[in-house]
């Protein structure tokens, strides 16, 4: 089948510069994976030595258990994508979409066939005798998936296809490849695809399993709810999750019978028994707490005593449905989201006043200052 | 000025009410009849020779260099007549031909060579390729006199003087760096996603060439076509060299024929060729005008 496997993948430029260091991933058969991470971390070079563009220094890649390491990009059984479309300025949408099948010999009829399939599809029907400057980038893009389509690959590659594309034709053509996707895998074809992005959006709503990288390095692989409810290290938590996780440097406290206080400038926070075990099997002073916005509250009477904050609120923006409010304690700016309906209630005209904010502690993270690793899981 | 005028007639009676804008509209015609006054003056100056060079081709010859004027007082086509048939047993029409010989596949060579070579520099990894690169530029800065003599040697000892080969065959093997280069850099110029997203459709790097790459070229490589015709169709010096027999001149060198040193020339008869020797290169020109323009303009590349 077209299970790809990276085993210890390494790629290092001429000029000596160290791309990817080492990585080892498996990415089942059918499977819709997820690549993301900031610019420079290598998701685009790591996905080029898969297609075969780049040469691989060391380690090895395996399509479907066949090293394809030495193979050219045309043996390997992939198809990929582009970010700005690639498609032959000169060629018609229907000799795009042939071409590949035309250079591997397929017969006129059967090139017809395959084309007429693909682009009723992707709905390109009306469009097969334009070329491609005659098409909006919505059409270019949908021509550039559908000649992935019509070659019938093992692996699908999409180097940040929808990058190009203005936000709402963007929120479309997720859903239309998350669909295509679903039809390929329901008619038995392969459907493998490895995905490289830098929208989260694009990673949480399409991803079976979501990868993040950082520096050449593989960060945490996993489905998009455990990465965005365990992630296991600063980095994950940060780069997952809009608005982000908050962070703060602090200081882990042990007390005497074996509890554990969180300083959050003056105020304390204590931790629930569940984290309290982790934590202290890796017991470290100086960490970063994170809790995402949505686990802090506005306190009332039924908050615990010791996840209770004192803060100050600073501004609020509005997001329609709900308010981002960020509040400050002491020196530390921290970020919650309440309701709209909420806000009117309570909080209206209230920056600059002090509220209490309840922070549900069994869902914050503690990370260890140095390895930047969750101590909390 | 960023009004904006619903129709002529809210116009014409913004502009009677208003006499700021009416000054100010034609402080901008008086500008630009300036512009267009000097740039018509200068666009005739370098036009002149051209026109006077049809003009003198319907004159007789004794009126040739004794009135300024472009129009012939006593209007003539016995330079065309005369010119045609040279003073030769061949027409004039034999020497466009032979000029055809050696343009057509020095174009054709040209552009191949080229192209190929263009190819190896913009898009492959070759051991040394910056020494070879800067090598390229070397020779488009040596001048040709400078090789006349060795290579006229080489051609001897090949047998090949009084043919057109040595005209062309130095182009098989993409000799004039300036085309190389020209290439190069416009290839430099277009993004290699489709090559790649070819790469993956499974071409090789020859089928790359020929489906992906020569067509984005296309209009560098007409450029390149257009310079060298209208150079080669211009040049002189080389057919001066290697061509002996009358029955083998090319257009240039026929011109020179009716120039005798001892008789009277007859400059109409010449002028009068002259004119017709130019219309190739014109009529070439006009058809691949567009994309002459971009190809010397831009990378190629459209958003």
């Amino acid at each position: 089948m077209s299970k790809v496997v990276f085993e210890n993948l390494t790629k290092v430029y001429s000029n000596g510069f160290k791309a990817v260091h080492g990585i080892n991933l498996e990415i089942e058969d059918g499977e819709f994976l997820v690549v993301i991470g900031p610019s420079g971390c290598a998701k685009s070079t790591t996905l080029r030595m898969l297609a075969g563009l780049e040469s691989v220094t060391g380690g090895s890649i395996s399509i479907g258990g066949k090293v394809v390491n030495g193979l050219p990009p045309k043996d390997r059984g992939i198809a990929m994508v582009f970010q700005n479309y690639a498609l032959y300025p000169h060629m018609s949408v229907r000799e795009n979409l042939g071409f590949g099948l035309k250079l591997a010999k397929v017969s006129k009829a059967d090139i017809e066939k395959q084309v007429n399939e693909a682009a009723e599809l992707l709905e390109l029907t009306p469009l097969l005798d334009r070329l491609p400057r005659q098409l909006s980038g919505g059409q270019a893009q949908r021509v550039a998936v559908g000649r992935a389509i019509v070659k019938r690959p093992q692996v699908f590659l999409f180097d940040e296809p929808l990058s190009n594309l203005d936000a709402k034709l963007r929120a479309s053509m997720r859903v239309r490849i998350s669909d295509l996707h679903k039809t390929l895998k329901k008619t038995n074809r392969s459907a493998t695809s490895v995905y490289v992005t830098h929208d989260q959006t694009e990673a949480m709503t399409m991803g079976d399993r979501i990868c993040v990288m950082k520096d050449g390095h593989i960060m945490q692989v996993d489905t998009p709810a455990n990465l965005y409810k365990y992630p296991k290290n600063l980095f994950v938590a940060g780069f997952i999750g809009a608005p982000e996780m908050n962070m703060v440097e602090t200081r882990l406290d042990r007390t005497g019978e074996g509890k554990c206080h969180l300083a959050l400038s003056s105020q304390m926070l204590g931790l629930p028994d569940e984290k309290l075990q982790k934590v202290l099997t890796n017991f470290t002073e100086d960490v970063v707490f994170g809790i995402r916005p949505e686990f802090i509250k506005l306190a009332d009477e039924n908050s615990p005593q010791d996840e209770i904050i004192k803060g100050t609120i600073v501004r609020m923006e509005n997001m329609g449905a709900e308010f981002y409010v960020h509040f400050t304690v002491e020196d530390r700016e921290l970020c919650t989201r309440v309701p709209s309906d909420v806000v009117e209630a309570k909080l209206s005209d209230s920056i600059g006043k002090e509220q209490l904010f309840h922070f549900e502690m069994s869902n914050a993270h503690i990370f260890d200052k140095k390895t930047e690793i969750n101590i909390s899981l | 000025m960023n009004k904006v005028f619903p129709n002529k007639a809210a116009l014409s009676a913004d502009l009677k009410n208003n006499p700021m804008l009416r000054a100010e509209i034609r402080k901008q015609r008086v500008g630009a009849s300036i512009r267009y006054i000097i740039l018509l003056f200068f666009g005739l100056v370098m036009l002149y020779p051209l026109f006077w060079m049809f003009s003198a081709a319907f004159k007789p010859n004794h009126e040739i260099f004794s009135s300024l004027s472009l129009w012939p007082k006593n209007f003539s086509l016995d330079g065309f007549i005369n010119g045609w048939n040279t003073g030769t047993e061949y027409t004039f029409g034999r020497f466009f031909i032979n000029t055809l010989y050696y343009v057509v596949p020095k174009v054709i060579l040209t552009v191949i060579s080229s192209v190929i070579v263009a190819y190896g520099f913009a898009r492959f990894e070759i051991p040394f390729k910056k020494f070879w690169f800067v090598t390229l530029v070397a020779t488009i800065l040596l001048p040709t006199s400078v090789l006349l003599i060795p290579q006229y040697l080489m051609f001897r000892e090949m047998g090949m003087l009084d043919s057109y080969l040595p005209l062309y065959l130095p182009m098989a093997f993409a000799t004039q760096g300036f085309f190389v280069f020209m290439l190069i850099q416009f290839l430099r110029g277009l993004p290699t996603d489709m090559e790649e997203a070819a790469q993956i459709d499974g071409c090789n790097s020859y089928q790359l060439l020929w489906y992906i790459v020569v067509p984005m070229l296309k209009p560098a490589i007409i450029s390149v076509a257009l310079f060298q015709f209208m150079w080669s169709v211009n040049d002189f010096l080389g057919p001066l060299i290697y061509i002996s027999s009358v029955e083998k001149y090319p257009i240039a060198l026929a011109l020179k024929l009716s120039i005798d040193v001892t008789e009277g020339t007859q400059w109409n008869e010449i002028l009068a060729m002259a004119s017709i020797a130019i219309v190739p290169s014109i009529v070439v020109f006009l058809i691949a005008q567009n994309y002459f323009v971009e190809g010397i303009s831009s990378g190629g590349v459209k958003g």
